[in-house]
């Protein structure tokens, strides 16, 4: 396999009053696995339905109603740790968590505390072409989400929507290896493109099905050298959590205000309790939600309702088997089959669909680069102009392919191309037929072209001898020129013919 | 004609089709019993319409032809059952007015045979106790008394309703679950047989649970034919709960030969307890002299671990119940405090969890709790994991070394009287089930079986232990025990 090689970038710092302080980010995101159905009952996972609709009696905790598990959430977490190049354990167990809350109806949230069912695994977060981070993934496990608690509605009383009560998720935790608030929105955007590569999260954080709490911590300069070499997490400061964070923008801010608040404290010869703290967008500051103290003891056990997980190696082996290409391999390949910069690579295998667009594209028309800056700057630009994504492209691969083909036949002008690429934007049809129908097609006669020349040639007499003097004036020539023809005359020859007559 | 109530399941099986009786006047003599037996408080919700609906539907059947054998027989249904559009409320003020939209596995299979329910039977709250006593409903009572005393006694627990409708006819079977001994003790004490499954033989799905790992439904019956008859309609796989297990469930009747020679019958030693009662030393001796005429090989087993067994279960039950029983919140269904100016949702926790469940339930919640927090865990819920991997393994050990069935008492005493342990320290009334847990613990087959009474004319039972999904074998040898003792004692009518 093709690796693109990398450096790891430097870590953030932050200049205190009196030190340099350094970052130390771990993160668990919760991933809403991509099922019809949900992890222990039947009932749909539909987004937006009314609110309770989509609640089977287990989901409702009914007297003596039991899980059962869903296979296929079973089998996205275990792509899902394909995906990662983790540790597959073909044995894994269900815990509880323990805690009372109305959105809990069971009173204990069904997870996989001792006994996970993916193991390590790595995540490569891209930062600029070269560098990028390796952020060592520790566990994934299976576990239902909560339901809703809507406390604004009734002065006096709060509701529930038990909707989201029971649907999988995956929990993916990180090792400590996020040195910086760029580096984590990085790595949370890293993971979502592998998750919705393989299809195993649909990654819509403004839905909550992707969410990360983040663990955030400062330490002198050095200490998480001596961290990585011992493991031993005495060397780093003490952590706060950051719970249920689903933007990237927001995952920043608090980052940054968390860590110049321990440094503050820090700094005045305080120390930080370890805690869990919510982040408040709109005042962008952290505030404390739960002490160490006030922690539940969740009182985990193993869950007797469910016998352990086991599944066997070879059924592993298919779905390993049936693993898309993933963001790395197929941006290593773009790069070496198309010639592209890393950049373009990266901006192209972003998301399946503007990748497979390109592919689409590249395979009709030849010539990778000239082929992703179209797509790039031409399509995604046009496209943001209006807020769509690629899927609502008006223009078709083989659309784009044909303006890409007519300039590389030099049958148009780079500048009719941006002219035909609007109108088959607006329009439709088939670029080949308009540039006839419409005589868009390049004037490559060198005789219609010298007549144009002579004529602006004739008609400015006092330009030429500027032009004379300064041969950068030329351009001013070519200008008129291509006026004259309608953009139609082809470029090169327009440069070349006036450069030759003023010569004369 | 003959009193009806009287029939067993296999008599009415056989009268039903013969067309010497219709399964309507079975449960119309039944339901008539009932009404007058409200003293023993053994139903806590009759079902007289849904009965006789049913008994109807299961004489067209019958004389359709081709009837399953447990259609048109008339059961009590265990209050943990969810029966559908049925109060369902595990004898607790928490589930106060819940009718469950579902119907449990187990019942839904005897219904679905055919089988009439006349009712929901009385039972400790939650299966939480060894009396009775714990029921919201109040103490079911036992239809046998001492001598001439009139004394009320337990009818055991927690499946009492269930033993005490049996040994009074009220009903031709019932259901029972068994945590650990609660159908065995009371079919011990009332004088009638009660067999609880491997686990995972009945489905769990619809029955309220206490402890998932140990909880197991079977029948209460007259006798070990008829416990053959209704286990195997009770029994079999179910999707519904992972615990279930996929084997194909036999025709355990057709295995009551009575033929037991050359079996192998282990006798614990671990089970002779210090100060064990005389007649219950006869009794279990009895019994091993009746297997050993029978032509079974008797041998003198041990099973090491037995001595940690209460305790541990006495955590394990807990560790589950405290988790299991965290639903009931009063957010959804069931009871809920009436709240002061001001509280939130933790006082409406607090109060609706107080209100709701009894003073047994509230212990083992709080013990459960306590087993399973942070730092008492490992010293605590884990060491009893470990240890009931110990005590399954003393079993593993004696069956692999050729031991058919073990033979212990079931009890250690006959029943008591009801209030007799009130102000006992709990723990002595924990004691009742030290030779039952063991085989929730491991897992196996137990069915209790009366072979006996004691002094005062109280039934007393022996428990015979299986291996696992070795019912059929097990009620074969349960099925010789109960020839060679030939109890018949039935209670005297005082009610």
């Amino acid at each position: 396999m093709l690796d693109l090689s990398f450096e790891p970038p430097k870590p953030k710092v932050i200049a205190g009053a009196k030190y340099d302080w350094e970052l130390v980010i771990g993160m668990e995101v919760h991933a809403q696995v991509a099922s019809q159905a949900k992890l222990f009952s039947g009932a749909s996972t539909q987004f937006g339905a009314e609110p309770n609709a989509n609640v089977a009696f287990v989901d409702a905790a009914m007297p003596g109603m039991l899980p059962v598990i869903n296979e296929y959430c079973v089998e996205q977490a275990v792509r899902t740790g394909l995906g990662l190049k983790a540790q597959i354990n073909l044995k894994s167990a269900f815990d509880r968590k323990n805690y009372f809350y109305p959105d809990l109806p069971q009173g204990y949230q069904i997870s996989q505390l001792y006994e996970p069912i993916v193991g390590e695994g790595e995540v490569i977060v891209d930062m600029e072409p070269g560098v990028a981070r390796l952020v060592r993934i520790e566990r994934i496990h299976i576990e239902q989400d909560a339901g809703k608690s809507i406390h604004d509605m009734d002065p006096a009383m709060s509701f529930v929507d038990l909707n989201r009560t029971g649907v999988a998720l995956m929990e993916i935790v990180s090792r400590p290896d996020i040195r910086g608030p760029e580096e984590a929105a990085a790595y949370v955007t890293k993971l979502r493109q592998i998750l919705r590569y393989l299809g195993t999260c649909d990654g819509n954080m403004q839905n909550g099905n992707l969410r990360a709490d983040v663990n955030v911590s400062v330490c002198r300069p050095g200490q998480y050298e001596k961290y990585q070499e011992t493991q031993d997490f005495s060397h780093l400061g003490t952590r706060c959590e950051i719970k249920n964070m689903n933007s990237m923008r927001f995952i920043q801010l608090a980052i940054d205000y968390e860590a110049r608040r321990q440094i503050a404290i820090l700094e005045s010869g305080g120390t930080v309790d370890q805690e869990t703290r919510l982040y408040d967008a709109d005042k962008n500051e952290t505030r404390s939600m739960r002490s160490k103290e006030e922690a539940h003891d969740y009182r985990y056990f193993p869950d007797p309702d469910l016998l352990p997980l086991e599944i066997e190696q070879a059924w592993v082996d298919d779905i390993a088997a049936s693993l898309p290409e993933l963001p790395d391999e197929k941006k290593a390949r773009f790069v070496k089959d198309f010639g592209l910069s890393e950049y373009d690579a990266n901006v192209l295998t972003a998301d399946t669909q503007n990748a497979s667009y390109f592919e689409a594209v590249v395979a009709d028309a030849g010539d990778g680069k000239l082929s992703a800056n179209w797509v790039i700057n031409e399509l995604f630009g046009r496209l943001k102009k209006e807020d769509h994504d690629i899927t609502e492209s008006p223009v078709t691969p083989a659309q784009l392919a044909g303006i890409i083909k007519l300039i590389k036949s030099d049958a148009i002008s780079g500048k009719i191309a941006k002219d035909l690429f609007e109108i088959v934007y607006t329009e439709g049809g088939d670029p080949e037929a308009i540039v006839e129908e419409r005589g868009m097609k390049q004037v490559t006669d060198t005789g219609a072209i010298e007549a144009a020349v002579d004529e602006i040639i004739a008609a400015n007499p006092a330009q030429v001898e500027k032009a004379k003097q300064n041969p950068k004036l030329a351009g001013w020539f070519v200008g008129q020129v291509m006026k004259a023809t309608g953009g139609k005359a082809n470029p090169k020859a327009v440069n070349e013919l006036v450069a030759r007559k003023l010569a004369e | 004609m003959t009193d009806l109530t009287k029939m067993k399941v296999a008599e009415a099986r056989d009268a039903l089709r013969k067309g010497d009786v219709t399964s309507v006047q079975l449960t119309e003599s039944l339901l008539s019993a009932i009404e007058g037996a409200d003293a023993l408080n053994a139903y806590v919700h009759k079902t007289p319409e849904i009965a006789l609906d049913q008994a109807k539907a299961a004489d067209a059947r019958i004389q359709a032809g081709d009837a399953p054998d447990m259609c048109g027989i008339p059961m009590g249904i265990k209050d943990l059952f969810c029966t559908k559009g049925v109060p369902s409320q595990a004898a607790s003020r928490i589930l106060e007015g819940f009718k469950p939209e579902y119907e449990s596995t187990v019942t839904t299979k005897l219904f679905d045979a055919g089988t009439v329910m006349l009712g929901k039977l009385n039972m400790d709250e939650f299966a939480m106790g060894s009396s009775n006593e714990t029921s919201c409903y109040g103490d079911a009572v036992n239809p046998w008394r001492r001598g001439n005393d009139d004394a009320l006694l337990t009818p055991g627990g927690s499946s009492g309703g269930s033993a005490a409708a049996v040994a009074a006819d009220l009903c031709l079977a019932a259901t029972g679950t068994d945590t650990g001994g609660s159908i065995r003790q009371p079919a011990a004490f009332t004088g009638i047989t009660g067999i609880k499954p491997t686990y995972g033989r009945c489905s769990r799905w619809g029955i309220v649970a206490f402890a998932s790992s140990l909880d197991q439904a079977g029948p209460m019956t007259k006798d070990v034919r008829d416990a053959a008859i209704v286990l195997e309609a009770m029994c079999g796989q179910d999707a519904k709960d992972s615990t279930s297990a996929d084997l194909p469930v036999p025709n355990f009747e057709a295995m009551l030969t009575g033929d037991i020679r050359g079996k192998v019958i282990g006798i614990p030693k671990e089970y002779r307890l210090d100060g064990m009662p005389a007649e219950i030393e006869k009794l279990w001796a009895d019994g091993i002299a009746m297997l050993k005429a029978a032509g079974a090989e008797i041998r003198d087993i041990s099973l090491p671990h037995t001595k940690y067994a209460l305790p541990t279960y006495y955590v394990i039950a807990p560790a589950e119940a405290s988790s299991n029983l965290a639903r009931y919140d009063g957010v959804r269904y069931g009871h809920r405090a009436k709240l002061a100016q001001g509280d939130g949702i933790t006082e409406m926790y607090e109060k609706t969890r107080a209100e709701g469940f009894g003073h047994e339930v509230q212990r083992r919640v709080m013990v459960g709790t306590y087993v399973l927090s942070a730092g008492f865990y490992d010293a605590y819920y884990n060491r009893a994991r470990k240890v009931r991997t110990l005590i399954k393994k003393d079993f593993e050990d004696v069956f692999a070394a050729g031991v058919d069935a073990i033979l212990t008492p079931a009890t250690p005493s006959a029943a008591f009287g009801l209030g007799e342990m009130t102000e006992a320290d709990p723990v002595q009334m924990y004691l009742n089930d030290v030779f039952t847990v063991t085989v929730n613990l491991a897992g196996l087959p137990g069915i209790s079986v009366p072979t006996g009474v004691d002094a005062q004319g109280l039934p007393l039972g022996l428990q015979l232990i299986g291996r696992p999904w070795e019912e059929g074998d097990l009620l074969n040898t349960a099925y010789a025990l109960e020839q060679a003792a030939g109890f018949v004692s039935k209670p005297t009518k005082w009610w």
